[in-house]
């Protein structure tokens, strides 16, 4: 059997970056992800902001690492080529209590070295973000807050892991580990999965929401996930420059509160609640907190219409106390837990993934790097986002770039066949990819056009293809039968 | 750059009227554009019976319905048809960018006739909380994979809404051996015409709520039940009383919305509320020479007041291009 080097637990944004990181070194990297497709966990849900790490105590692991996360990340959205849009945030305040408040934030992002943030002004407000509510006094502002797609960003990550050779397993839940006493062997652990047996010297527990389970496996109980919902709102695209920054209140114990912000993709986002509940598969949305988040917006941008919300969502965060936990485990060599990454895991998951490596390496992992490491990954290709004489070069050299599938965000055949190359194996998996079922009419005009194409393409039967996964088979079957 | 007298976009009833009613009065250079690979549009799909009654005097089915236009427009040599054709730009000059499979092309239109159709409302729309796994469709893409695709939506059926699609999918279900678990419809009356009440609901027992709304959808893979609440008074009113309804789909028949997306890029001013163009005359909007007809204008009944309308809609566009009136 096959000894890997490093097993990591988790396919979402921190196991896929900390697999693309270690793939710089020779050495055999396999990931596990339990859900059909990557991403498909917390990371599905995130809102993809790029944080600068103003909201975050100058001691914490969040706020360092979500600083050196902010800095990474520019270079490594150039290397995947994933667009990176660097739009700036705002927290506002409302009353002369509340600007002091942001005082103490702004000494507490220097200390950590938040580059470039300033105190502005009502008159600087009203010029900058005219649809702002006019009762604001001040922000404080930071330049390095961006936008991203979470779940592009994963299989970006993923994919260029593979490329550097790490071994993605998706469909594959870690069922039990075994602790190999044996000291002949050259491995420590036995990893018991849905698809076999792995064997491997170091494991890394990414598992999300699940990693206090992972933990449970080899006896560590001090780990414990609380999910904590956010339902987040999605308003339609022709409100796209209702905001130029991303806008946030203070700051509250628990959460950033309600923002307003943009997906990458430029529909505008108001949310996330943050509601503590006991069910990690609990994510439904609320009427509650439709009324919440529509109210805590409005407060922000009184012009916000309820009729202008186009979709909703809710996720998990996976929380475990108030910092994150990354840590080898002495009593267990070769054992680390990488846990409790809530916000703003996204934006330091580079820093989380070096600070793995850089653990590992205190504790005698010396791995050599690879003289070639492709760090480049072709860019992937959205209609959507090029010209139309870009389009026209494309239709040239693939005619199916011209075979429009989803009218609604305007995403090709051909489009579609490459994201199922690449990994897409369900409709979720292709519209987190593509974008084709995201738009206005939610799949109403193209489901029957991707149900043919994943057809053809995984030689799947149309009722065996899936939403997500199985249990979520879009058809019960077939006419007649 | 490509210049026609006249561009339709769409090839459903709508946008087949418009165009032969256009050569009728005259126009002889005229393109049709469409986005699927057959003409007739929504009408494919709709096998059952119905249409016809007023613009034919007969009573035929979808197909049959658009077979007649399609026979017809085919024969004309004046009209190019391009199928597969996907407009993505449209200017305020009447400038279209269309791609097909292979090649992007820009027209100029002299006058423009849009027949796009219309979109079905969906459930985040109407704010339905829950779930979303999988086994949610509109009532329009159930009937698409039953009757073109061949395919089995679900066998647990709850419909949201009692628009007329989602009262002949009700009975269309039913038929292929489902079960309609219930209509769930928010107002004190049907929003669908009577003969579909009576043929789809009451000739097969399906139980339908009035005054009640679908309140969460729950299932984590697959739709699992709904929970749905009594209103007093209907819509807007308070919540009497809440009970669940255990299915695996639900089909959402809540209306439709005019697909004017095109000609807004455009700048066309629509109304906010009904996505319709602004206008004190139907077809006509607030640009000269671009008239937009059928389901894009405004959503109608039958098939026949589209049928009517876009001959109009052609009609105008001779009157635009200054060609006489030949009767």
């Amino acid at each position: 059997m096959k000894i890997h080097d490093v097993v990591i637990i988790g396919g979402g944004i921190i196991g896929t970056s900390i697999a693309r990181e270690m793939s710089r070194y020779r050495i055999k990297i396999a990931l596990m992800e339990k859900e059909e497709e990557l991403a498909f966990g917390v990371s599905k849900s995130n809102s993809g902001i790029i944080h600068p790490g103003t909201q975050n105590d100058p001691s914490s692991l969040k706020g360092k690492l979500c600083v050196r996360g902010n800095a990474m990340v520019r270079e490594i959205s150039k290397e995947l080529g994933i667009d990176l849009k660097e739009v700036g945030e705002l927290i506002i305040a409302f009353s002369e209590e509340e600007k002091t408040r942001l005082l103490a934030l702004k000494k507490d992002a220097d200390i950590l070295g938040v580059p470039g943030t300033s105190i502005v002004d009502n008159v600087w407000l009203k010029k900058n973000e005219p649809n702002l509510n006019e009762a604001a006094v001040a922000a404080l502002y930071a330049p390095t807050a961006g936008i991203i797609s979470p779940y592009r960003y994963v299989y970006d990550l993923a994919e260029n892991a593979a490329c550097n050779g790490v071994e993605i397993n998706v469909d594959t839940e870690v069922l039990d580990i075994v602790r190999n006493s044996k000291k002949r062997d050259k491995y420590r652990f036995e990893i018991v999965t849905s698809k076999g047996t792995f064997r491997a010297n170091y494991i890394i527990n990414a598992a999300g929401l699940f990693a206090d389970e992972i933990a449970s496996m080899v006896g560590i109980e001090d780990i414990k996930i609380s999910p904590r919902k956010g339902e987040e709102f999605i308003l339609d695209k022709k409100k796209e420059h209702l905001t130029e920054h991303l806008l946030f209140p203070l700051p509250s114990k628990k959460s950033k509160g309600i923002l307003v912000t943009r997906t990458s993709d430029g529909n505008p986002m108001i949310g996330p609640t943050a509601v503590d509940i006991d069910d990690k598969y609990d994510i439904s949305t609320s009427d509650e907190g439709f009324e919440e988040v529509i109210r805590s917006a409005q407060r922000l941008m009184p012009s916000i219409n309820e009729g202008d919300i186009i979709s909703y969502f809710a996720g998990l965060r996976p929380a475990c106390g108030d910092d994150f936990i990354i840590r080898y485990e002495d009593d267990l060599p070769g054992f680390i837990n990488v846990a409790g990454i809530q916000s703003p895991g996204l934006t330091a998951a580079p820093a989380v993934a070096e600070m793995v490596l850089n653990i590992l390496k205190t504790k005698g992992f010396r791995p050599m790097r690879k003289l070639f490491f492709h760090k480049h990954r072709k860019r992937t290709i959205h209609l959507f986002d090029v010209t139309f004489k870009e389009t026209k070069r494309l239709i040239e050299k693939d005619s199916e770039y011209g075979d429009i599938v989803c009218r609604c965000e305007m995403v090709s055949a051909k489009e579609i066949r490459d994201a199922i190359k690449r990994g897409a194996s369900t409709m979720d998996g292709i519209k987190f990819r593509t974008r084709a079922q995201a738009g206005r009419c939610h799949g109403s005009f193209c489901t029957c056009r991707l149900l043919e194409i994943l057809k053809e393409e995984t030689k799947k039967s149309a009722t065996d293809i899936t939403k997500r996964g199985p249990g979520s088979e879009i058809v019960k079957g077939v006419k007649g039968e | 750059m490509n210049e026609r007298d006249l561009v339709i976009v769409g090839g459903g009833p709508a946008g087949m009227a418009a165009a032969i009613s256009a050569y009728e009065n005259g126009i002889r250079d005229i393109l049709v554009l469409e986005r699927d690979q057959f003409l007739g549009g929504i009408l494919n799909q709709c096998i059952h019976t119905g249409f016809g009654l007023e613009y034919f005097d007969e009573v035929l089915t979808g197909p049959e319905y658009a077979d007649r236009f399609e026979k017809k427009i085919r024969g004309i040599s004046g009209i190019e048809i391009r199928l597969r054709s996907f407009v993505v730009d449209l200017t305020e000059n009447k400038v279209i960018t269309y791609l097909m499979p292979g090649k992007i092309e820009t027209v100029k239109a002299r006058a423009l006739i849009m027949a796009t159709g219309c979109r079905e409302k969906t459930r985040e729309m109407v704010h339905i909380a829950g779930t979303r796994p999988a086994g949610i469709f509109s009532a329009g893409l159930a009937q698409k994979l039953i009757n073109i695709e061949g395919l089995l939506p679900g066998k647990e059926i709850v419909i949201v809404g009692s628009g007329d699609i989602g009262l002949i999918m009700a009975r269309r279900f039913i038929l292929e051996g489902a079960k309609v678990k219930a209509v769930i419809e928010v107002q004190n009356e049907s929003r669908g015409l009577l003969r579909n009440m009576i043929q789809c609901i009451e000739d097969f027992e399906v139980p339908i709520y009035f005054r009640h709304k679908v309140s969460k959808i729950i299932g984590r893979d697959r739709v699992e039940k709904v929970e749905i609440a009594e209103l007093d008074g209907g819509p807007g009113g308070k919540i009497i009383s809440k009970k669940v309804i255990e299915c695996d789909t639900v089909l959402m028949s809540v209306g439709l919305i005019p697909e004017n997306e095109l000609i807004e890029m455009a700048g066309v001013r629509l109304d906010k509320n009904t996505n319709s163009p602004i206008s004190d005359e139907t077809n006509k909007t607030s640009i000269p020479g671009l008239f937009v007809c059928g389901n894009a204008f405004k959503v109608y009944d039958i098939v026949d007041t589209v049928s009517k309308d876009s001959v109009e809609a052609g009609r105008m566009a001779a009157k635009h291009l200054g060609i006489k009136d030949e009767g």
